[in-house]
């Protein structure tokens, strides 16, 4: 987020081991790295050792609601790494979320065997219950833990792969690609509404059991899975951060300014975007694949454009464009909604609603840029403020 | 029609029968037929003395007497029959009058005349006795009725009875058929009488009839002729000997025009409804195409200016709710102001600031239409507002026997193209349309000629707005009004003005219409779920190929 | 290709466009367009609005297929057949009329962007800046008088500035031919001369084709200068003897 610094350290090459360098001149990056280790550790450890009674304990539930918001981060991280850096708007990332998602939830549901209400070891539940005979082929290697795992980043990069193909080779872009995103999530949202998808339809993928064999519902299981999510969302921001701060991150950011521009360069602008397109629909697949076991289910409801949009709006509500904002949108955002949808439940639509126009009239670069300005005014790294923030408005006029 | 026969059943009344104020009414027709029999043996008794008789006569009296009825053309003796089928015909046991009744609120009943309809005044259960009738009466009345009713003044009655005697056409219906056919004038009840009789005629042992049959049915599309040329050649194939070559060779030359006939029937049908849906998709995207095409404006609440206008067609139906087709009339006009308004609203406050800023626009503007949703979530609940619909727009219009179109998708197809046609001449005729391209075109010169473009700007994206609320005064007059309603157009209304091309009324029209009756098409084939999905993925395709849609212009300034 | 004169293929040509034409929905922007230019030669272009120059640099770049006519690159690469990356990468440049910078990144990025080599997704991906590849940069930074601003944002520069940026990210890119639209708009009469002179210069490695409205600048430049005039060639040689062109003088100052 930061080039200027970025540039003067690459130029004076610090002696630093090569994870370490990636957060160098990234102080939100490396607070949020020391914060996740943190949260990962204490976390398990507040609730599996202090009892439920403890000032220390913490439950379950919050453990597993935080998991979920990580894993939104993880999104929201994957999202701005597209839109950020690269101005592709993309209307449809829930999509690659729920497909990560559905591959998870595949291989949860072969773990179910015979456990299911039919007793079907072959067979899940719905598919007993729409008179089936036999696994559709797509649902082969999905019992192999292995092999779902390569497609929760397979199917998600594939999909992500054919359409930014097709799309970006006949160069659609500005709101026409958003447009075009949307209406890929909503076919298949419609298309996993359908029975006949095999995909269980409108109740989608649920009763799971375990997973490799650890119980889903046990503690420990939800611990590991929480640890899993903060991992996954730190090497997330260390890819992101590997890939926006090397040279193929300013062609991106050029792009995003000044696409035609690029293209003049020599650089051919349909392969980076490709590229940057699959990386962060393989991070979406993650998320959803993360999310799945923890929330316990996965249906097309996640396929619905207005879920694409949320996502979009975590990302400008920390910070377009700048990695660690797309974290803390992401998780301010989702811990408003949850509590206010518990509160007041009518009002959460009005926020939300109220949060898209103001967040695009008032605060166009996010809580990271409302927060740079505060420092600006303290008069603390005012020179530096000064610079990211020009920058900032700068990439919000050009990239729209 | 029930209300004509009351009206006729009075005058029959008023003109024939005297009214004795003491005396039953069965009373005075019995004495005045016993009168009548004393001066002439031969006497023919009237319908009302024979209904007067139903009382007092046993099963076998009975059929000669529903005979008689039948007989007697009397504009009242299918409704007498019809009763007494139903088990709806009473007599009174103290006069012997003949009567239906009606529960009334104190357990009493109300006698009603058969004849005249008049109330008779009020009578407990028991002194209202059932006139019984048996199984081989019933069988009797049911060959009566359908013979009474195809000889009724009533076309729409005969019409209904030629499609019955259609549906059971046997051996016993012919001397009916026949019958019916030499006075029946209307040309229409005409060829079902026909048909009807050449379906009989099917089953005969003359093959001269027959084939003449044969060849009369070729081109019918009544469903009852494909099953009687079916069961023809099925008889055929039984027994080899019962048909002759020729017979044989013409009916399956017959049933496969009529086959072919349907299936265009079906082309025809789903193209209809793909223009239908089509018009719809019209109505939502023209807005669209001024807001999006000629602004350059992502309103992602479009969908919701849809969805007020049709929340404002159930509340002036709530405000006028006796005069349905006005209200529909009126919500137009107040469809077009509310959502219009709102729009003006919206650009003043929040499109003015992100102008060449499309993608903050679209967030902006989808915040907005959350924020409409819930806004009238909140108001009118979330569950879908009945909205109704005129008398004048339900109903069918019947293209040939096997083809019946609704009305309401003739009106909207009819609607979207006025609409189409308003808004193209409001841009090119008027003043306003004049600055309106102007200001599109170059804004600062527009702007430096004394045009003010604020003003402009926010009078065009009311127009855009306004025409999505008009879509809607359409769209509850189609589905369910609901706070979602805007939701599940807003994408296919994008998708329209995508395949068309931005900034193209035309290309908005051929888009719409193209979009509709491909996904008409499709459904037959593909489900309705999978249609959506091939048009989608098939318009993603086409973006690929030509990413400014149908009618995109050309040329170096489009370009950046 | 097969349409090909020979005699044109007896001389080294950097450019060679022959009988080129455009059309936008009936609008010809090209019309039968042919313009030859030697290695090392500097060329200027004039015409007035819609005379098709920028029409010209599209079809050169790739940008714009021309629906008829032949665009040779060295006598051999036939340019329609390539995009616009692919045609930067062969080696033509291009500056647009309004400056285009990279204004979000810094004056140093712009330039190490636009060096020649790695433009592949895994070299950009893992590039590390060469001490040789820095030194370049610096000396074009030397060049272009920004070496005081490398660590400024593309942004924060100013109108002139922003089109030296651009000539040096075009001098970076090491291309055998540049084409440089209005590179003298916004320029004080100094920067103007001074960039004639860098012109001049690097007409002597590479070709060069300019287009400009500024007589001043191209009378400085002392080139031959091809005349546009609704989309063809209407008149080429000297500034003095096209400047006294009856034609010329019609088009310009209307009949």
């Amino acid at each position: 987020m930061d080039t200027m610094q970025q540039t003067t350290q690459s130029i004076s090459k610090p002696k630093l081991g090569p994870l370490a360098t990636l957060l160098v001149g990234d102080k939100g990056g490396q607070k949020l790295i020391f914060a996740l280790i943190a949260i990962a550790i204490i976390f398990p450890f507040c609730n599996l050792v202090f009892p439920q009674d403890s000032f220390f304990h913490i439950s379950t539930y919050t453990l597993t609601l935080t998991g979920k918001y990580l894993c939104y981060a993880l999104l929201a991280l994957a999202v701005d790494l597209i839109w950020g850096y690269c101005g592709i708007l993309s209307l449809g990332h829930g999509a690659f979320f729920a497909l990560g998602g559905y591959a998870m939830g595949m291989y949860l549901m072969r773990q179910i065997g015979d456990r299911g209400v039919y007793g079907n070891p072959e067979l899940p539940d719905f598919m007993v219950f729409l008179n089936w005979s036999e696994l559709p082929w797509y649902w082969y290697g999905f019992d192999q833990f292995w092999f779902s795992m390569i497609m929760v980043l397979m199917a998600p990069g594939i999909l992500a792969f054919v359409f930014g193909w097709l799309a970006f080779r006949s160069r659609v872009t500005g709101v026409y690609l958003s447009i075009i995103t949307q209406a890929l999530t909503y076919a298949l949202m419609l298309a996993f509404f359908r029975n006949d998808m095999g995909f269980g339809g409108n109740n989608g993928l649920t009763d799971f059991k375990d997973i490799l064999g650890f119980d889903l519902q046990s503690s420990g299981t939800r611990n590991v899975l929480f640890i899993a999510s903060a991992s996954a969302l730190i090497i997330g921001y260390l890819i992101s951060r590997f890939i926006t701060r090397s040279k193929l991150g300013r062609v991106l950011v050029s792009i995003r300014d000044a696409e035609s521009r690029t293209r003049f360069l020599g650089y051919r602008v349909e392969h980076y975007k490709l590229f940057v397109f699959v990386v962060s629909a393989m991070l979406a697949g993650v998320a959803g694949a993360l999310y799945v076991p923890q929330v316990g289910i996965i249906n097309p409801g996640e396929f619905t454009p207005i879920n694409s949009i949320e996502i979009i709006i975590w990302v400008a509500v920390g910070g377009r464009g700048s990695l660690f904002g797309a974290v803390i949108g992401a998780i301010a955002v989702n811990y408003a909604k949850t509590y206010f949808t518990g509160a007041f439940a009518e009002l959460w639509l009005f926020m939300l609603g109220g949060l898209f126009v103001l967040t695009t009239l008032y605060l166009p670069k996010g809580i990271v840029g409302l927060w740079q300005q505060i420092k600006q005014g303290d008069g603390k790294a005012a020179q530096l403020a000064n610079v990211i923030t020009a920058k900032f408005s700068n990439a919000f006029s050009k990239g729209a | 029609m029930k209300l004509l026969k009351t009206l006729l059943l009075c005058m029959v009344a008023l003109n024939s029968v005297p009214s004795y104020a003491s005396n039953g009414e069965c009373e005075t027709y019995l004495q005045s037929e016993i009168e009548a029999h004393q001066f002439n043996q031969d006497y023919q008794s009237t319908f009302e003395q024979q209904v007067c008789r139903l009382v007092d006569a046993d099963y076998a009296e009975k059929e000669i007497l529903i005979n008689g009825i039948a007989k007697s053309e009397d504009e009242n003796a299918l409704f007498v029959i019809n009763a007494l089928l139903n088990a709806d015909l009473f007599y009174n046991k103290k006069n012997g009058d003949v009567v239906t009744r009606k529960e009334l609120e104190n357990g009493k009943y109300q006698a009603i005349s058969v004849f005249t309809q008049q109330e008779l005044g009020e009578f407990k259960k028991r002194d209202l006795r059932k006139i019984g009738i048996n199984n081989s009466l019933r069988r009797v009345i049911n060959g009566v009725v359908a013979e009474l009713q195809i000889s009724s003044s009533n076309p729409a009655d005969r019409e209904a009875a030629a499609l019955e005697l259609l549906k059971a056409a046997d051996n016993s219906a012919l001397p009916i058929l026949e019958k019916a056919l030499t006075k029946e004038s209307d040309e229409d009840i005409a060829t079902i009488l026909q048909t009807a009789r050449a379906l009989v005629l099917l089953q005969s042992d003359d093959a001269i009839a027959r084939m003449e049959s044969i060849q009369f049915l070729n081109g019918s599309l009544y469903v009852e002729t494909r099953n009687g040329l079916n069961a023809f050649l099925n008889r055929a194939k039984q027994d080899a000997g019962l048909y002759g070559k020729a017979e044989i060779l013409e009916a399956e030359k017959s049933l496969e025009a009529i086959n072919q006939l349907v299936k265009i029937n079906g082309v025809m049908e789903n193209v209809y409804f793909g223009i239908a849906l089509g018009a719809v998709l019209l109505l939502a995207a023209i807005g669209l195409a001024i807001t999006f095409g000629v602004m350059g404006v992502i309103n992602m609440a479009h969908g919701e200016m849809i969805m007020l206008g049709a929340y404002t067609t159930f509340v002036i139906q709530q405000l006028m709710p006796n005069s349905i087709g006005m209200s529909l009339v009126v919500s137009i006009p107040a469809a077009f102001l509310v959502s219009g308004l709102v729009g003006v609203l919206i650009e003043r406050t929040v499109i003015r600031h992100l102008y060449g800023r499309p993608l903050e626009t679209l967030l902006a503007t989808f915040g907005i239409s959350l924020v409409l949703q819930q806004a009238v979530r909140s108001i009118f609940g979330p569950l879908n507002q009945d909205v109704q619909t005129p008398d004048w727009m339900a109903g069918t219009f019947s293209v040939n026997a096997g083809l019946e179109l609704t009305f309401n998708r003739l009106y909207i197809i009819i609607f979207s193209l006025l609409v189409l046609a308003a808004l193209a001449v409001v841009l090119k005729k008027t003043l306003f349309g004049l600055q309106m391209r102007a200001v599109t075109m170059n804004r600062p010169m527009a702007s430096s000629m004394g045009i003010k473009t604020g003003w402009v700007d926010a009078l065009t994206f009311g127009l855009g707005s306004g025409i999505a609320g008009i879509a809607g005064v359409a769209l509850s007059q189609l589905t369910n009004v609901g706070p979602n309603l805007g939701q599940q157009y807003i994408i296919d209304s994008f998708m329209v003005v995508v395949f068309g091309g931005v900034g193209n009324l035309w290309g908005t029209l051929v888009g719409a219409m193209s979009l509709g009756v491909a996904n008409k098409i499709f459904e037959p084939m593909a489900g309705a779920v999978l249609a959506k999905i091939i048009v989608l993925v098939a318009i993603i395709l086409f973006i690929q190929k030509r990413p400014r849609g149908l009618f995109a212009l050309k040329g170096r300034s489009v370009e950046d | 290709m097969s349409e090909l004169r020979p005699k044109h293929l007896e001389q080294a040509y950097s450019l060679y466009m022959d009988g080129v034409s455009v059309s936008f929905d009936g609008f010809k922007a090209l019309n039968n367009l042919s313009l030859y230019i030697k290695p090392g030669e500097m060329r200027a272009i004039i015409g007035p609005n819609g005379a098709g120059k920028t029409t010209m640099m599209d079809v050169i770049t790739g940008k714009t297929k021309p629906d008829t006519g032949t665009v040779l690159f060295n006598n051999t690469t036939d340019l329609t057949q390539h995009d616009e990356a692919a045609v930067a990468n062969i080696g033509v440049g291009r500056k647009f009329q309004k400056p285009s910078v990279i204004e979000s990144l810094t004056v140093f990025e712009n330039l190490e962007l636009a060096q020649k080599g790695g433009r592949s997704i895994w070299q950009a991906l893992f590039h590390k800046l060469s001490d040789e590849r820095a030194k370049k940069i610096q000396d074009t930074l030397e060049l272009i008088a920004l070496a005081d601003k490398q660590h400024e944002l593309a942004a924060n520069l100013s109108h002139g500035q922003k089109q030296w940026l651009e000539i040096g990210m075009l001098i970076s890119q090491e291309p055998e031919l540049l084409l440089i639209d209005e590179p003298a708009a916004g320029m004080t009469d100094e920067e103007t001369m001074k960039t004639a002179e860098l012109f001049k210069k690097l007409a002597q490695k590479h070709s060069l084709v300019v287009v400009e409205h500024d007589m001043d600048f191209i009378a400085a430049l002392d080139c031959k200068v091809t005349v546009l005039h609704e989309g063809s060639v209407l008149a080429e040689g000297s500034l003095e003897s096209v400047q006294n062109n009856q034609q010329v003088i019609e088009v310009y100052l209307g009949r």
